[in-house]
């Protein structure tokens, strides 16, 4: 089988100003939500207690409220999570309360209500180790861009670098703008969804680049916008493909892995998604404002390599006319 | 141009018959079984213990699978759960209180499997079940125990050299002398530097008053710090040691954190009481007076006198002991074991904090002559580890415990004494508690994930590139195999986030198998003969692969170097699928394709789905 069968190339890049309108809109948009509504952290991030609470018949969220309110834990959130049979109980963090401490109070007062009551997960962090995870979750982040931007600066050139790290923010940003337009939980699973999202969008950006750099060399006649189409196109192919399998197993995740990948598996998805299209659509026009030519990609490549001296450059039209 | 040498075939081959060995020990599944270690720190685990457990089960007439001794102590497996719990009750029993027996599961994996070293992955507790804790150690805790001793000290070594002192306190951290003249305060000034030269001492005025400010220096705090979480740490071994968890996770994270895991624990409330257990080592006075014969064998019997308890020594025989407790464990800051100048025996040197060290000292001068006994409580039962004649007053805070059988026995005491207590307070900052069934949910979520999406791909990919998806397949197959046998390997911890890293492994490992089957079409469209286009498809995707999977390899180890507990257990098992997808995904499938086409010499199609020609 074959979809993709392309004669000529596409001018990716002469719809630059409108795919860089869109990803500007949606990135703003994203923003303007991460300002106004926040991100929705979860206890990993925030410090509380997370209980997951399962029960043989449905539940009766009166009574577990009822339960809760009893030890005096009217800041509980009491709501349904998954099926009518399990239940989420969320606590804050409490000043001078242990953490531990909480949990077995709220553990008995479930079973005095009801004694079919089965706490199937606990999960209570304090404020300080939160703290320290938004930190390190930070500098984890920052660190990822740093390490990709030197290696991309190393093996191609600072404005591909440069293109690929703003193509990539921009899909973490939206992923956060999703996360924050409709309040889903933002947890430690969530941010390694989106470390692994920087990882492999940056994948699309580094396929299209190989290939622009070979035809810098292959296509001597060619325009820097010719080659820069040359590539998307011929690396069309492979980008859905790949792009199909990844989120194939990613949807497997959505469907089967149950409540606690759900949110992973959402922010990889989103990921997958505006992946395609930034490190295509917005790493290539970057790139190409930032001033990429064959000089600058495969002079310094031939430098290296010992080879030729003398770099072919293309005439520039303007000299002709003046 | 499409045929590997030798030694390359049999590289691949050797790679996944290994992968094959180190991956089957997962499909056996675990067998009951229980675990026998020693309960108390001085207990020595030799291969006696085997034989005995073994002579057990023969009077007993248990059926066993196989017994064998490693590091930790000895493992039994069992046939099915009920003899598997009888067997606990009957070790328990004939074994006493020396070892603890706790229920586990093995491997059922057959012996030849398990001396190559072959083990099934080991499963973190959101796949298990049990419970985690974070521990915090207060350090601050720590230095102003450590203060408050210097205090006492202080006031004992200034007696000693005469000199006069207003006053000596602590101040957080701090310690300050307070003197009326100057002369005493550089007298004091010389005396402490040279008794402590592990202390910054600063000078001071207030108004008529002279003041002397000793502080930690530190490299002292820090050695305060390194010491108190690890003494923090032994403790906790022992106390949950109690609990007769097999397999129990005890680490230091960072400078002030410890982790506690405990597999397959159910009652988080009675563990959390037995970590946070305190003071198990008491002094009490022997009482003497009722000491006769008479109601000593009477209380062996049981039967102590009013106002006294009853409990056996190290030999085996009665002690009565008041009742009223003179010091708890929660005084000493250290013990070590050491030599008696005079004697040459082995002795024990226990250092008391500064109210301790009153209150001993105290009581040493009232009862002179008389016996003092050392307990040690643990695991609920109370032993008599030394009961000496005091000889004189003892100041001072150091206290030396004579009459041990040689040094081994002093150094487990010490062991003993140091472990009883902790060095500063812990307080759980983080609880992870998952149930057993949500632990097998878990699982089963994560291999239907892995399964159905797995098996989706194969089938796209079939359709789409034919004979050479059938390649691709199979090489993320042996991607797989060789990921589980790693993670078999290493032994590395698989959490939730590391299954769904699986998933996603084989998801984006595809990725390479696409860019070469697109450049081998490429290459036919652009009209080379087949063998031609695969050579160049391989040579020109493996840039290309190398470059992308580097970034998501950089990606991987920012994320294993910053991520705690499940992120961790995520970027391990992401960064060691792009290694196997890179080696499955150019090396093995390179190999098949070889196979395949590299030995037909005229070969004018290949099967990779192309409808339309250059």
């Amino acid at each position: 089988m074959e979809l993709f069968r392309i004669k000529k190339d596409i001018p990716f890049m002469s719809y630059g100003r409108l795919t860089t309108a869109i990803s500007l809109v949606t990135f703003i948009l994203a923003v303007v939500f991460l300002a106004t509504r926040g991100l929705n952290f979860g206890v990993d991030f925030t410090g509380g207690t997370v209980m997951e609470v399962n029960y043989p018949q449905a539940a009766n969220l009166e009574s577990v409220r009822k339960a809760v309110d009893s030890i005096g834990l009217k800041e509980a959130t009491v709501q349904n999570f998954g099926s009518s049979h399990d239940v989420l109980i969320r606590l804050p963090v409490k000043t001078g309360v242990s953490v531990a401490k909480l949990s077995e109070e709220v553990k008995a007062a479930l079973v005095a209500a009801d004694s079919t009551a089965e706490v199937r997960r606990v999960e209570a962090v304090g404020a300080q180790v939160g703290d320290e995870l938004y930190e390190n979750g930070g500098l984890a982040l920052f660190f990822v861009s740093l390490g990709i931007m030197l290696y991309l600066w190393l093996r191609f050139e600072w404005r591909f670098a440069v293109a690929a790290i703003i193509a990539n923010m921009h899909d973490v940003v939206i992923i956060l703008g999703f996360f924050a337009f409709f309040q889903w939980e933002f947890n430690l699973t969530v941010l390694a969804a989106i470390l692994a999202v920087l990882g492999y969008s940056v994948n699309e950006s580094v396929v299209v680049f190989d290939r622009v750099r070979e035809n810098f060399r292959k296509m001597r006649k060619a325009s820097v916008v010719q080659v820069i189409d040359n590539a998307i196109t011929r690396t069309m192919s492979r980008t859905i493909i790949t792009h199909t399998m990844t989120q194939t197993m990613v949807g497997s995740m959505l469907l089967f892995g149950g409540e606690v990948l759900h949110n992973f598996a959402l922010a990889l998805t989103i990921g997958i998604l505006f992946g395609i299209y930034s490190s295509v659509l917005v790493a290539c026009p970057i790139a190409m404002w930032l001033g990429v030519n064959r000089a600058n990609l495969i002079g310094d490549i031939e430098k290296k390599e010992g080879g030729k001296k003398e770099v072919v450059v293309e005439p520039d039209p303007s000299e002709f006319a003046s | 141009m499409n045929r590997y040498p030798m030694w390359k075939n049999i590289l691949v081959a050797v790679m996944i018959l290994i992968g094959l060995i180190y991956t089957i020990p997962n499909f056996f599944g675990e067998s009951p079984a229980v675990q026998i270690t020693p309960a108390k720190s001085t207990t020595k685990l030799d291969s006696a213990l085997l034989d005995k457990v073994e002579d057990i089960f023969k009077q007993e007439k248990i059926e066993y699978d196989g017994v064998y001794q490693d590091a930790r102590g000895v493992k039994a497996r069992f046939k099915n759960t009920d003899t598997q719990i009888r067997a606990k009750d009957v070790l328990q029993a004939n074994l006493g209180t020396d070892y603890t027996v706790a229920l586990n599961l093995l491997s059922r994996s057959p012996n030849w499997l398990r001396s190559l070293g072959a083990k099934p992955m080991y499963l973190g507790l959101d796949l298990r079940g049990g419970v985690h804790f974070l521990m915090q150690v207060d350090m601050k805790a720590a230095l102003s125990k450590a203060a408050e001793r210097f205090v006492g000290d202080f006031k004992i070594a200034l007696r000693k050299e005469r000199i006069s002192y207003v006053g000596v306190s602590r101040e957080g951290e701090t310690v300050q002398i307070h003197f009326n003249n100057a002369e005493e305060l550089t007298k004091a000034h010389a005396v402490i530097a040279k008794e402590y030269p592990n202390l910054t001492l600063e000078e001071s005025t207030i108004g008529e008053e002279k003041i002397l400010k000793a502080s930690l220096n530190l490299v002292e705090q820090k050695s305060i710090q390194d010491f108190a979480i690890k003494q923090n740490i032994q403790t906790l071994h022992n106390r949950i040691n109690e609990l007769g968890v097999a397999e129990p996770i005890i680490q230091q994270q960072g400078a002030d954190r410890v982790v506690v895991q405990l597999p397959g624990v159910q009652d988080t409330a009675k563990a959390k009481e037995i970590l946070g257990r305190t003071a198990t080592l008491e002094i009490r006075m022997v009482d003497e007076e009722k000491s006769d014969a008479a109601t000593l064998e009477k209380a062996e019997k049981g039967q102590a006198p009013i106002g006294d308890d009853v409990f056996k020594n190290r030999d085996g025989r009665a002690v009565l002991v008041k009742k009223s407790v003179v010091l708890t464990g929660d005084y000493i800051t250290d013990a070590g074991p050491g030599v008696d100048s005079q004697s040459g025996r082995s002795t024990v040197n226990v250092t008391l904090d500064a109210r301790g060290a009153r209150i001993f000292q105290q009581v040493t001068r009232e009862n002179v002559g008389k016996r003092m006994a050392i307990l040690l409580i643990e695991k609920g039962s109370t032993e008599v580890i030394t009961a000496p004649t005091i000889n004189e007053e003892i100041g001072g805070g150091r206290v030396q415990i004579s009459g041990m059988a040689n040094t081994q026995e002093a150094t487990d005491i010490a062991l003993l004494l140091r472990a009883g207590a902790l060095a500063a307070p812990m307080d759980i900052v983080e609880e992870r508690t998952v149930g057993p069934s949500m632990g097998q949910d878990n699982i089963n979520r994560g291999i239907h994930s892995t399964l159905w999406g797995f098996a989706a791909i194969a089938v796209m990919m079939m359709i789409y590139y034919v004979a050479f998806g059938a390649v691709s397949v199979t090489a993320l197959a042996i991607n797989l195999l060789l990921l589980v046998a790693i993670l078999s390997m290493l032994q590395a911890t698989l959490t939730l986030p590391g299954l769904a890293a699986i998933a996603l492994a084989l998801g984006m490992a595809i990725d390479a198998n696409v860019l070469i089957n697109e450049r081998i079409r490429e290459e036919l469209r652009n009209g080379n003969t087949p063998q031609a286009s695969i050579h160049a498809g391989y040579e020109r995707a493996w840039d290309t692969i190398l470059d992308s999977n580097v970034t998501t390899l950089i990606a991987g180890l920012a994320l294993f170097m910053f991520g705690t507990g499940p992120i961790k257990g995520f970027a391990v098992v992401h960064v060691l699928g792009i290694l196997t997808s890179m080696f499955s995904a150019v090396l093995v499938s390179r190999a098949i394709v070889n196979l395949i086409y590299g030995y037909r010499r005229k070969l004018t199609k290949l099967s990779i789905g192309q409808i339309y020609k250059g």
